[in-house]
């Protein structure tokens, strides 16, 4: 039970962001949500789009580097403590968290936490089996 | 002061006519002793007996570096084994280095035209010599040190870098010469302006420095800030290490010790010998060597030689300071670095043919190199963590191949200039 995120590579230019946020745009992408990780020299923008493939094509078209990871998407409840459960049940499990972010859904008084693990499926099943609800890639895609 | 006025103040004719003895001795040495010469000599239908004076020098095959490397390490000795007493190599960093071999008649060689140098900075017996340049299979250090020990003068063998101790050395020993790489010598002047050391109270009073390209302009500005004069050096592990040629009082090309290298210019293309005054590619020849011979070496840097007699009395021709290579060879902080050698280490990581740029510039007088490589799927990861390890093993590898540093950056696919399909691959931004 996994989602698939698009990671751009981006050198720090101005102007960079705009050039993949339009490229998107233009073939009527939806950015469900985003990340950038970055350090002096380069970044790395992490996506959730609706049309994953799609969007990679498009970006490799313009000359972008251009991978799809797999990440887990977790929802919980939009209050205090929320987050803190859905970390419990990861830091008993020992599973070590390479990134995350987070957003707030639209439709839902719930958050949805995308987490990026190794041994993805291992983690997505130990998850499920504490309780937790992970959302399943058409769930996340129609928010 | 003239060194050794005899040889060095020599009649023109007379010294053709040596050149003209001793290249007809290296010729049966080599042909002799040396089955690379042989092979090669016989290829070109030469014989000994055709070499009888130094114009004849063209009927000779050249030689160039990558043969120097193929007959690693004893290939080209003129003598054997038994009387070699000091050996000595390049960086060696493309595979096999290159191997000079020295016996003593050859140090002894050497250590006169180092003292022939030395003594054009004004070197005596009451000199002390700060010596930064390297020690060890580098030929730079004990170079310097052969040439101040047969002056007399006292060697300080400090070799290179520790810059706090340079300064203090320089200071509490009073220090009259230094010798060391230009960029080095600026390095320092900024380190003594921070530690408070003022170059107008020392003693020194002179410099040699080599083994990097650099200009009048840095000359300007080490003399100013240093408070001596500077000269320039040249030589190469293939020929002997410094003291290929060196300069002046006059401070006005670099007089070529020719009574035992023996410079051309070629044009690179055809191999043709080229006039006194006209721009090639340096080619030299050791008349006097016995442990490596090295006949017609194809160095690759280009220069020309200034016809004009120089004011100082000395008759060896001078070379004009260094205008280029015929190859892409960069010189990184004394190291020299061969784009080639960079594709390969890059090649071996990441397993295809790496997009990549070498930026050259020099930030406090020192050189740096950024290695851009740009970013491809296969390499890729949405981990900065990552990247920024490849980054940093990247850079590994390439210091332990060259032994320098340097700082590898990821960039964006295709952000790399191309013109006619092929990248660009050296930006030097240094205004030498």
């Amino acid at each position: 039970m996994f989602i698939k995120q698009i990671s751009i590579f981006l050198e720090n230019k101005a102007g960079r962001l705009y050039d993949v946020s339009s490229a998107l745009g233009d073939e009527k992408i939806n950015i469900r949500a985003l990340s950038l990780a970055d350090t002096a020299d380069f970044g790395i923008l992490r996506l959730i789009v609706d049309q994953p493939e799609k969007a990679s094509d498009v970006l490799k078209e313009h000359g972008f580097t251009v991978g799809i990871t797999h990440v887990i998407a977790v929802e919980v409840e939009d209050k205090p403590g929320g987050f803190a459960s859905v970390m419990k049940v990861m830091s008993e499990a020992g599973i070590n968290v390479e990134y995350m972010y987070a957003f707030v859904e639209k439709s839902r008084d719930n958050a949805i936490v995308i987490f990026r693990v190794e041994k993805v499926e291992k983690v997505a099943d130990a998850l499920q089996d504490k309780g937790l609800k992970l959302l399943k890639e058409s769930e996340v895609l129609s928010l | 002061m003239i060194w050794d006025k005899e040889n060095e103040s020599m009649e023109p004719e007379k010294l053709k006519k040596l050149q003209g003895e001793r290249l007809k001795d290296l010729a049966k040495r080599a042909y002799e002793n040396v089955p690379f010469y042989k092979k090669k000599m016989d290829e070109l239908g030469v014989k000994p007996s055709d070499i009888n004076s130094i114009d004849d020098i063209v009927k000779l095959p050249f030689t160039t570096k990558d043969e120097m490397r193929t007959t690693y390490p004893y290939g080209l000795l003129g003598t054997g084994l038994e009387n070699i007493v000091e050996i000595h190599t390049s960086s060696g960093t493309t595979g096999k280095p290159v191997v000079g071999a020295y016996t003593q008649n050859d140090i002894d060689m050497w250590s006169e035209v180092m003292a022939r140098t030395l003594a054009m900075g004004g070197a005596t017996k009451d000199d002390t010599v700060q010596n930064a340049y390297g020690y060890g299979l580098f030929t730079g250090g004990l170079g310097v040190h052969y040439g101040a020990r047969r002056i007399g003068a006292n060697i300080i063998p400090i070799s290179g870098g520790n810059t706090k101790r340079q300064l203090s050395v320089l200071k509490d020993f009073g220090s009259t010469m230094i010798t060391c790489t230009p960029s080095y010598c600026l390095y320092l002047a900024e380190a003594a302006r921070e530690e408070g050391v003022d170059f107008a109270k020392l003693p020194l009073k002179s410099g040699f420095f080599g083994a990097e390209p650099w200009s009048e302009n840095m000359r300007k500005e080490i003399e100013a800030k240093l408070h001596l004069k500077a000269y320039d050096i040249y030589g190469l592990t293939e020929i002997i290490g410094p003291g290929v040629a060196a300069e002046c009082e006059e401070q006005d090309g670099l007089h070529v010790f020719e009574d035992h290298f023996y410079p051309e210019i070629i044009n690179p293309d055809t191999g043709e010998q080229l006039k006194d005054g006209k721009k090639g590619e340096l080619v030299l020849t050791t008349l006097t060597r016995e442990g490596t011979l090295v006949i017609r070496y194809r160095v690759r840097d280009i220069t020309f030689i200034i016809p004009e007699k120089c004011k100082c009395g000395r008759t060896h021709r001078r070379m004009h300071r260094l205008l280029g290579r015929t190859d892409d060879m960069l010189i990184i902080r004394g190291v020299n670095v061969f784009p080639s050698q960079i594709e390969q280490v890059l090649f071996r990581m990441e397993g295809i043919e790496p997009h990549y740029q070498l930026v050259v510039d020099r930030s406090q007088q020192l050189d740096t190199l950024e290695i851009q490589v740009e970013m491809n799927e296969r390499i890729f990861s949405d981990e900065i963590k990552k990247l920024e390890d490849m980054e940093k093993a990247m850079e590994g590898e390439i210091n332990s191949e060259l032994g320098i540093h340097t700082k590898v950056k990821l960039v964006e696919p295709k952000s790399i200039a191309r013109s006619e399909g092929k990248a660009k691959r050296i930006i030097d931004k240094r205004n030498i």
